[in-house]
């Protein structure tokens, strides 16, 4: 199977859904003639034209509402933000109009839309470029949020969002771009709501997700050095929850750590703890564990950051805190 | 052009259905029917009636919370929209939107919003999809004075420009944002001017008078069909209530009340209509029809069910997934 870089597997999900269906189409900041920030749409223009690849003006908001206005319309759009800090900007239309439509208009509108963003820090962005705020729109009823780690898995599910009928937030991660992994010459989709277990293992379940699932391999590889086999989950999509895989492999290792890459605080970890004990209370054998972000502004300081995001260590540490 | 006399008499008994049927949502509001916030029209029926009637019935209407008249023109039922805003099942959007909320796009209402200004990247989108499929449509964004003060107005007109989108942005100016008087809120209160900012042409129409925003907009609509970009309009209008139910407009001066209720559009067609030789008792006639279509709305919003309780967790998504 070859071997592709995460952003090449996003920008081939693209390539075949444009060649697929003549309704799709993607706007965004440097998204044509620059190929994209991090390549992601290199090679969409010239061969789709700058009609179905839309260079923008920097005006998140306004991209994210043409591009629910034109789904509205039954265009299959994608409004791609450089960064899922810009999302911040878009507020209003990814809260207020694309998850609010369907509903509030009785369901007589259908939003064929994906919002593309990475998120995430650790490389020294600082405060305003550093956001891991998925757990956000998770709290938000009416958007999918599908947020894959490995190349495979963003090719598969991209190809998923597009086709899907609802309005989908797809994170992608700045530190994966360059990260690579196999995905099969022949086409293939992976439904949304279906977590993989990414490693198994006997004595605890480690939830993750994004780059986190790529640290929580690392640990587990760190753990089986001291004799302790960790199960590593990746739910991919957080909207749909598979909360079937999650809680079966907790049931059977009976101690869990969510690590996460956003804020602790009110971050998806809490929410999944919450799942947990309600489910598994008298299956635990130990307080179940989050790792996630230090509550502050992600500093610039190389050291600071370190403190700040969690990595592999702190995994490995918080996985032997319930397992010694 | 001229408005053909029958046309005229359209507009005439459109706009005395839209003031019925806010007076309606008046009294059922005051009876405790109606909830929420409840945004009224009357005053302004001029301008989403001439408007609305110099479109295709394809053209796409989007439009604020003070949505009830551009539904009605859209020719949305009267009972859809009643039931919705007692919030029954048989509503418009099945109860679960109310008044800011009507949408109807089988006859091409793309809905009203209730974030001031934030339909109109939709409204940009919208002219896209058109654009992007070479279609023979327009788009018609109604907004209000308000919102030509908001970030996204600014970041549409940009791209609708930058684009040529085939969209009308209409400004309902009623010179107030909720109680602040645009020449407070605006470092420039010739609305129409903005467009000139973004390279668009920029009209403004007398919006108390129903034949004059016809009569504008047919021509603008006509440019804008033609492929020749995005068109700002500035109706002139007066809203008679309070901003919304909730309001008593201690804002504004009954003389400035006064001097705008002496232009009011309906008795002015009226006038009008009589002197090209409409005899009054068809006016009457027009009255008493859409006063019975109003009263049958009412009764049918009354009579009809609240949503089902299993309706909470209907329509949040097309596909669902089981969790």
């Amino acid at each position: 199977m070859p071997e592709l870089r995460y952003f090449e597997a996003v920008n081939q999900a693209l390539e075949e859904e444009f060649a697929r269906d003549d309704r799709v189409f993607i706007l965004g900041e440097d998204v044509g003639l620059a190929g994209g920030t991090f390549r992601v749409t290199e090679g969409l223009m010239a061969e789709f034209g700058s009609r179905r690849v839309r260079d923008t003006p920097i005006a998140e908001a306004a991209i994210v509402g043409i591009a629910i206005g034109a789904a509205m319309a039954g265009m299959r759009p994608i409004a791609e933000l450089m960064t899922m800090n810009f999302a911040i900007v878009a507020m209003d239309q990814i809260v207020n109009h694309a998850s609010k439509m369907r509903y509030m208009f009785g369901g007589k509108v259908t939003l064929p839309l994906v919002i593309r963003a990475p998120g995430g820090g650790g490389t020294q962005k600082a405060a305003q470029h550093s956001h891991c705020i998925e757990s956000w729109f998770v709290n938000t009823p009416g958007i999918r949020v599908v947020i894959p780690a490995t190349p495979y898995d963003a090719k598969g599910l991209l190809k998923t969002s597009i086709r899907s009928d609802d309005p989908i937030l797809f994170i992608e991660h700045e530190m994966l771009y360059s990260t690579r992994g196999e995905v099969p010459e022949e086409e293939y989709l992976l439904p949304l709501g279906v977590a993989e277990v990414k490693r198994p293992g006997r004595d605890i379940t480690i939830v993750a997700w994004s780059r986190m699932a790529l640290e929580a391999l690392k640990a587990a590889e760190m753990l089986a050095g001291e004799g302790i086999e960790a199960e590593v989950v990746d739910p991919r999509t957080l909207d749909p929850l598979d909360m079937d895989t999650i809680l079966t492999s907790v049931a059977r290792t009976r101690r869990v750590v969510i690590a996460e890459e956003g804020w602790r605080n009110v971050g998806m970890g809490a929410e999944l703890a919450a799942r947990i004990q309600e489910h598994l209370f008298y299956d635990l054998d130990a307080p179940v564990q989050r790792v996630a972000a230090a509550d502050v502004p992600t500093p610039y300081a190389r050291n600071l950051e370190r403190l700040a995001l969690p990595d592999a260590d702190r995994i490995f540490e918080a996985v032997l805190k319930v397992t010694l | 052009m001229a408005v053909p006399l029958a046309d005229q008499l359209q507009l005439y008994r459109n706009m005395a259905l839209i003031r019925r049927f806010e007076e309606g949502v008046s009294e059922a509001y005051a009876e405790g029917f109606i909830g929420g916030f409840t945004h009224l029209y009357i005053g302004q029926e001029a301008v989403a009636t001439g408007a609305i009637s110099a479109l295709n019935h394809d053209d796409y209407v989007i439009a604020t919370y003070r949505d009830h008249a551009h539904a009605l023109m859209r020719e949305t039922s009267a009972r859809a929209l009643m039931a919705e805003l007692y919030g029954r099942a048989t509503g418009v959007c099945k109860g679960k939107g109310g008044s800011m909320h009507f949408h109807d796009p089988e006859r091409y209402f793309m809905g009203g919003y209730a974030i001031v200004g934030g339909h109109l990247p939709l409204a940009v989108g919208l002219a896209m999809a058109v654009q992007m499929r070479n279609e023979d449509r327009v788009v018609m964004a109604f907004l209000g004075d308000g919102a030509s003060n908001q970030g996204v107005f600014h970041e549409s007109m940009n791209m609708a420009k930058l684009w040529e989108l085939p969209v009308i942005f209409l400004v309902e100016n009623n010179f107030y944002g909720i109680a602040t008087d645009v020449r407070v809120s605006s470092s420039f209160n010739e609305i129409h001017r903005k467009a000139q900012g973004y390279g668009m042409p920029g009209h403004v129409v007398g919006g108390m008078d129903v034949v004059a925003v016809r009569e504008a907009c047919e021509e603008v609509v006509k440019y804008v069909r033609h492929g020749s970009g995005p068109v700002l309009i500035e109706a002139r209008c007066y809203r008679y209530q309070g901003h919304s139910m909730t309001d008593p407009g201690r804002y504004r001066s009954q003389a400035e009340a006064d001097l705008w209720k002496k232009r009011d559009p309906i008795p002015r067609l009226a006038k009008h209509l009589i002197q090209q030789g409409v005899d009054p008792a068809r006016l009457e006639a027009i009255q008493s029809e859409v006063n019975e279509v109003v009263q049958d709305a009412m009764r049918f919003a009354e009579s009809s069910p609240e949503p089902r309780p299993e309706a909470l967790y209907e329509d949040l998504f097309v596909e669902s997934y089981g969790a």
